[in-house]
């Protein structure tokens, strides 16, 4: 019974992921117009074979902003994963490995970040370094790391005592080694569907933050910019809202199932 | 006691962290206040005037210092875009912004306490099915665009609220909390998908414990071991999610206060952060951690009531 569920989670979810992340990549070399390109008459044009999803207030084609846009918000996504992985790893295994002073002081200053929800987190640093596509991506990042530190840490101080690591210290493999060579493998598996819920994280704050206005800087299209343009045209032009946001949700919605696919067949095994 | 001593020296070492860092960080950013209050055409006389005045010269634990003791007696300095203080500019929104994110909670803790238990207790029923698939979906929405579809449908086509047409507190608290409403439902739909998500897990994994059976072969009735026995125990990682919740919200009516064209707290910040206006960012960015730290607070408070054996670890 939980067999079958679970390998349902893992397929739709990788399904809706495929589709997705194809699509995006797509996009990125090829697109049915100009993302840019204005024509006034075919302002706010409905849905039709030419343009599959309409036009925007510029008479902008929807499907290949949305392409566009959904490349932009899933490459901030994968930036901002990777700096806060990374920097979140090294955190994490330095303070979960030596503990002591160092852990006591590095865990204040991350329970302080903590404390903070990455949107707001990203909203600080993008008022101190202006808004701007690379400009999110260190903000969010930043705002990123504690969370990872946090379950690198708590996975580490559980390792740290195995029996493999005792054995490897005795055949005198240095601490580095130890580390990453030897623990981090064996943290990875927990890492993995943190990351995909991060990466999930990184796309509703970067699409929240393009909203608001301080993300992604026109011209370059994102799914939060747009649905931020096209709150205006609601009621005249619903499937501006509806195409950019319906893409939001199947992005996510393909994550969070891969990753608790990826979670249930772990507990399976 | 000394539970609640230690968490309190903790609260307090966290709050002063984060206004430290807070502080630190709007001190190192290129641009100097008196230049951005004087404008550049000031001569440099005027400038360095205005520099000592405001005490910029001093180093920076020194300004904290003085910073952080004019905070705690709610001066929270003048902002640089309008000649007002920080304090006149927020102080009434604050209200607002809670409302909205008290409101959500409740809506939050209304929906998921009962769809969870439901789901739990019929597990791998039809409906518990249903209700899954549903939560999945609902969870991958985000929280400002549930809210722009809801000014569509809500709004737009059934009329039940003007969509931008704001009713303040002043004015009168029936439609002040009739039109937060649905903002405040916007938020807490996915957080409390995730919320009855959690309980059903926690719930179904509780029942399969040994007390429980325990508490059957005693001839409780089914409700009694429910509610005495099995909800006191997997409420424990829900009462966790939701404290983190409560934090999130606060942040997320930011979007949200957007979205619907309210104007608290996340209004005041976005448009300080465009202007550049620091001390207002820097103050309402304070008020919003030191609100979150509290909350957590009450959390692992709330924690050590219901469940004693916390404190021993």
């Amino acid at each position: 019974m939980m067999g079958k569920k679970s390998s349902t989670n893992f397929k739709v979810g990788a399904i809706l992921t495929g589709i997705v992340l194809v699509c995006m990549a797509v996009g990125f070399f090829w697109t049915p117009y100009d993302p840019e390109a204005m024509n006034s008459a075919r302002k706010l044009a409905g849905v039709s074979l030419a343009h599959p999803m309409g036009c925007d207030n510029f008479g902008r084609d929807i499907l290949s902003r949305v392409l566009k846009g959904g490349g932009t918000t899933l490459l901030v996504a994968l930036g901002t994963v990777a700096i806060g992985a990374c920097c979140g790893i090294v955190a994490g295994a330095f303070t979960g490995y030596y503990g002591g002073i160092v852990d006591e002081v590095f865990m204040r200053i991350n329970d302080a970040l903590f404390a903070f929800p990455s949107i707001l987190l990203g909203l600080v640093f993008v008022s101190l370094l202006g808004s701007g596509k690379y400009n999110v991506v260190v903000a969010l990042g930043i705002a990123f790391i504690p969370s990872f530190a946090r379950i690198v840490r708590s996975e580490f101080i559980r390792c740290k005592n195995m029996d493999y690591v005792k054995s490897a210290k005795l055949a005198g493999a240095g601490d580095l080694r130890i580390m990453f060579v030897h623990i981090l493998p064996n943290v990875m598996t927990t890492l993995s569907s943190s990351v995909m819920i991060g990466f999930n994280n990184a796309v509703l704050a970067e699409a929240g933050m393009s909203y608001l206005g301080i993300g992604v800087q026109p011209p370059d299209a994102s799914l939060g910019r747009m649905l931020s343009e096209a709150q205006t045209y609601l009621f005249s032009a619903p499937g501006y809202a509806m195409f950019p946001g319906a893409v939001l949700i199947l992005t996510v919605l393909g994550f969070s199932l891969l990753a608790e696919g990826i979670k249930e067949r772990r507990q399976g095994s | 006691m000394k539970y609640f001593a230690k968490k309190l020296a903790g609260l307090v070492a966290t709050l002063l962290a984060v206004s430290f860092l807070v502080f630190a960080a709007f001190a190192v950013i290129p641009g100097d206040p008196a230049t951005a209050m004087l404008g550049t055409e000031a001569t440099p006389a005027r400038v360095e005037e205005l520099r000592a005045r405001l005490g910029l010269n001093d180093p920076l634990i020194v300004r904290y210092a003085r910073w952080a003791a004019d905070f705690v007696r709610g001066d929270f300095g003048t902002s640089y875009r309008y000649n007002m203080t920080v304090k006149s500019m927020i102080w009434d929104k604050i209200p607002i912004t809670l409302t909205l994110a008290g409101m959500s909670f409740v809506l939050i803790v209304l929906i998921s306490v009962p769809v969870g238990i439901l789901c739990a207790w019929h597990a791998q029923s039809r409906l518990d099915r249903t209700v899954m698939v549903v939560n999945q979906i609902i969870m991958a929405v985000p929280a400002f665009f549930s809210g722009i579809l809801i000014t569509l449908v809500f709004g737009l086509v059934f009329h039940f609220f003007t969509p931008g047409d704001y009713v303040s507190y002043h004015t009168s608290w029936s439609g002040f909390l009739g039109y937060l409403f649905f903002p405040a439902v916007a938020i807490a739909l996915p957080k409390a998908a995730m919320a009855a998500k959690l309980l059903r897990t926690s719930v179904i994994a509780e029942k399969k414990l040994d007390y429980v059976r325990t508490a059957y072969s005693r001839g409780n009735r089914t409700k009694a071991v429910l509610y005495r026995h099995v909800l006191k125990n997997a409420l424990i990682p829900v009462v966790t999610f939701l404290g983190m919740a409560l934090a999130d919200m606060v942040a997320g009516s930011i979007v949200i206060e957007q979205v619907f064209n309210i104007p608290g707290i996340g209004r005041i910040l976005l448009t300080s952060i465009s202007n550049r206006d620091y001390p207002v960012v820097q103050a309402v960015i304070v008020c919003i951690a030191f609100l979150v730290i509290f909350i957590n607070f009450l959390v692992d408070m709330l924690y050590r009531w219901i469940d004693p054996r916390i404190a021993l670890e």
